[in-house]
């Protein structure tokens, strides 16, 4: 094992937790997590000031590993939870992690509205395009005509784009990345965090045990070999006709807005409540 | 007598005392979505929390709102959020979070008519045992009813403290009556009042673990960002707040969530013994059922009879010692409720001593202190 990881692996995951984790072999959540540890590292982020917010799924098992300050909420709520921890404390770094049914399906009242809100929040969301650990049933990012356990005989339903949702809900910073392009994910995510303001990376992922098996990609490699020969750079994507683009999507950053952030903007509101505050006072 | 500059009497309603209490008691943190009756609470904490450096936020729905809340609590905020019936049943999801992780925070239901969108302006007493069992899995909560403007104030600063002090959620309920009613009220000045704060942990934080047991049955509680790292999920978890299956584990874990307010009820069983100690006839009500019920019992006295009221300011943990009491002293109790009779049920389930007898309203009204005094007339 090289030096480097030998560190971050002992710097950044909980001793006392008790491995192996709860995901599938050659599950992509693992290269996310390691992706994440890489960023914060990157950054020089401390580790009492991170806080790691998950919904439920197994995107919400992640922060469990981590030595963090971490936080496994409810199923779709994850966001929730963070912007009550990031208002209270202004000072941590509050980072979520989430699927693609978790923040889009039961959780997708509350994605587009922190989008909108702006609040300096880090919104990871591995879309595996499935319901995993319910075991199979087919998610908001399923594509059409693909084959889950609630539609054996082909989804008739068609897909978010949950990037570009996040740009036309109004994220200061939207990505999309990977687990196959794992240098450019790191930058990914190195800037989502860093970004001030409502950061979203989604992060196309592998999950050949409910999905992959199903749809012809039975064994992570042909996952892999999929998002390898799907992925666009957003430039060239940009240049492409919609149809040139069915059944493929973009990768890297497709919003980077500068724009005041929600505690910006309340730190206002408390200046002038104080002001107002003071001069009732005053009067009475 | 204070000197009369001390003294200052104040005209609100009972949800702008609800506010009052929560600020009193150092409720820094307010999430919340609008909903009729209780939306005076959020509009005032609107305005009042961040000229106190607090924060205020209107989340999209109130299954944020609580959400929001449990965050800002596990960051070491005092928080609290208000809602009325169809809120209240958004809320349940992460409320049970808050009992599991052992999250202090204040949720206000200011109760209204009916079930569903039900009479969104006229009064009920309807969430009593949605404020008890709403939730999903046997889980520890408290549950108290304010019945005046001045109650509204002061309840809310105990409901903050019981929080605080056993690490559980506490429900204040009110209803469509004590919200919207003004009174004059003299607050207590900040000096007068007591306010709990949560224990912070005092080990270094190698040693912290999140969810060890002690005497009290309550763990030291860390903030999130205090250098105690540490995990916190909704799965059952182990002392590290790990999730765990083990029996042994979930079976301490369990049996601690109930020890831990068993250990307390003497203090958290609040009751207002009023006339009862010649009473034979007495009323056991709540809310502002309680201040009708004070009025027909004065009149009954008036007309001879010995009437007394046992207001239950504590509903859960049901106080069972204050009503045995009565039940033993009496020879016949009526409960009467802006319900099917939620409380009359617990009420009979202490004891069968004395006779129990039910009145109940569901007609969007309240009950008046005519209908109590004819019914002690009953008994």
């Amino acid at each position: 094992m090289p030096e480097s990881m030998v560190r971050l692996r002992k710097e950044y995951l909980r001793h006392d937790k008790k491995f192996p984790h709860v995901w599938c072999p050659g599950c992509g959540i693992g290269i996310v997590l390691g992706s994440l540890i890489r960023a914060v590292d990157k950054l020089g982020l401390d580790k009492d000031e991170i806080v790691l917010a998950s919904g439920i799924g197994c995107s919400g098992r992640l922060p469990v590993y981590v030595d963090f300050n971490t936080l496994h909420t409810t199923h779709g709520r994850a966001l929730t939870f963070a912007t009550g921890v990031k208002l209270a404390r202004p000072e941590l770094k509050v980072i979520t992690v989430m699927g693609d049914g978790d923040a889009t399906a039961i959780g997708g009242n509350h994605f587009i509205h922190a989008a909108r809100r702006n609040l300096d929040l880090t919104a990871i969301i591995i879309n595996n395009q499935i319901y995993g650990m319910t075991g199979g049933q087919f998610s908001p990012t399923t594509p059409y005509g693909a084959k889950a356990t609630t539609a054996s005989f082909g989804h008739v339903e068609h897909a978010f784009n949950i990037a570009e949702l996040a740009v036309t809900a109004g994220a200061a910073f939207v990505a999309r990345g990977t687990v196959y392009h794992v240098p450019q994910l790191d930058r990914l995510l190195e800037q989502g965090i860093a970004k001030t303001g409502f950061s979203v990376v989604e992060i196309i992922s592998n999950c050949h045990v409910q999905y992959g098996r199903r749809n012809e990609m039975g064994d992570p490699v042909k996952m892999m070999k999929w998002m390898r020969d799907s992925a666009v750079a957003v430039s060239s994507a940009r240049q492409k006709s919609e149809k040139e683009m069915q059944g493929r999507f973009s990768i890297g950053v497709l919003a980077d807005l500068d724009k005041p952030d929600y505690l910006a903007e309340y730190a206002r509101i408390r200046e002038r409540a104080k002001k107002e505050a003071a001069r009732r006072e005053k009067k009475q | 007598m204070a000197p009369e500059a001390a003294v200052k009497t104040r005209f609100l309603q009972g949800n702008e005392a609800i506010v009052e209490g929560a600020l009193a008691a150092g409720c820094r943190f307010y999430a919340g979505y609008p909903i009729t009756p209780a939306s005076e609470i959020m509009e005032l904490m609107s305005e009042r929390q961040p000229a106190l450096g607090g924060t205020f936020i209107q989340m999209e729905d109130e299954i944020a709102s609580m959400g929001a809340v449990v965050g800002a609590s596990l960051a070491g905020v005092k928080a609290m959020t208000a809602t009325s019936g169809p809120g209240f049943s958004l809320m349940q999801e992460n409320l049970g979070f808050a009992c599991l992780a052992e999250v202090p925070c204040v949720v206000v239901d200011v109760m209204r008519g009916g079930m569903s969108t039900g009479l969104p302006t006229s009064p009920g007493q309807g969430d009593v045992m949605q404020a008890r069992w709403g939730t999903h899995g046997d889980h520890p909560i408290i549950v108290l009813a304010v019945s005046s403007v001045r109650d509204s104030f002061a309840i809310t600063v105990q409901a903050f403290n019981l929080s605080e002090k056993y690490r559980v959620p506490v429900i204040i309920l009110s209803d469509e009556v004590v919200a919207h009613t003004r009174e004059s009220v003299v607050l207590p000045e900040s000096s007068e009042i007591v306010v709990v704060d949560r224990i912070a942990p005092t080990v270094p934080p190698d040693w912290f673990k999140a969810y060890e047991d002690n005497s009290r049955g309550v763990p030291p509680m860390a903030a999130f960002g205090s250098g105690y790292r540490h995990h916190v999920t909704g799965l059952v978890h182990d002392v590290r707040g790990f999730p765990t299956e083990q029996p042994k584990e979930v079976a301490d874990f369990m049996a601690r969530q109930f020890r831990k307010i068993t250990n307390g009820a003497d203090e958290i069983q609040m009751t207002r013994r009023i006339l009862l100690d010649d009473a034979e006839v007495a009323v056991i009500a709540y809310g502002s059922v309680a201040r009708a019920a004070h009025r027909a019992i004065l009149r009954a006295r008036e007309h001879g009879l010995k009437a007394g009221l046992l207001q239950l300011i504590t509903l859960f943990p049901f106080s069972k010692k204050a009503v045995d009491r009565v039940l033993r002293q009496c020879r016949a109790v009526v409960v009467p409720e802006l319900n099917i009779g939620q409380i009359s049920r617990e009420v009979k389930r202490v004891n069968l001593t004395a006779k129990v007898a039910k009145l109940n309203r569901v007609d969007g009204q309240g009950l008046t202190p005519d209908q109590i005094y004819e019914e002690l007339l009953k008994l």
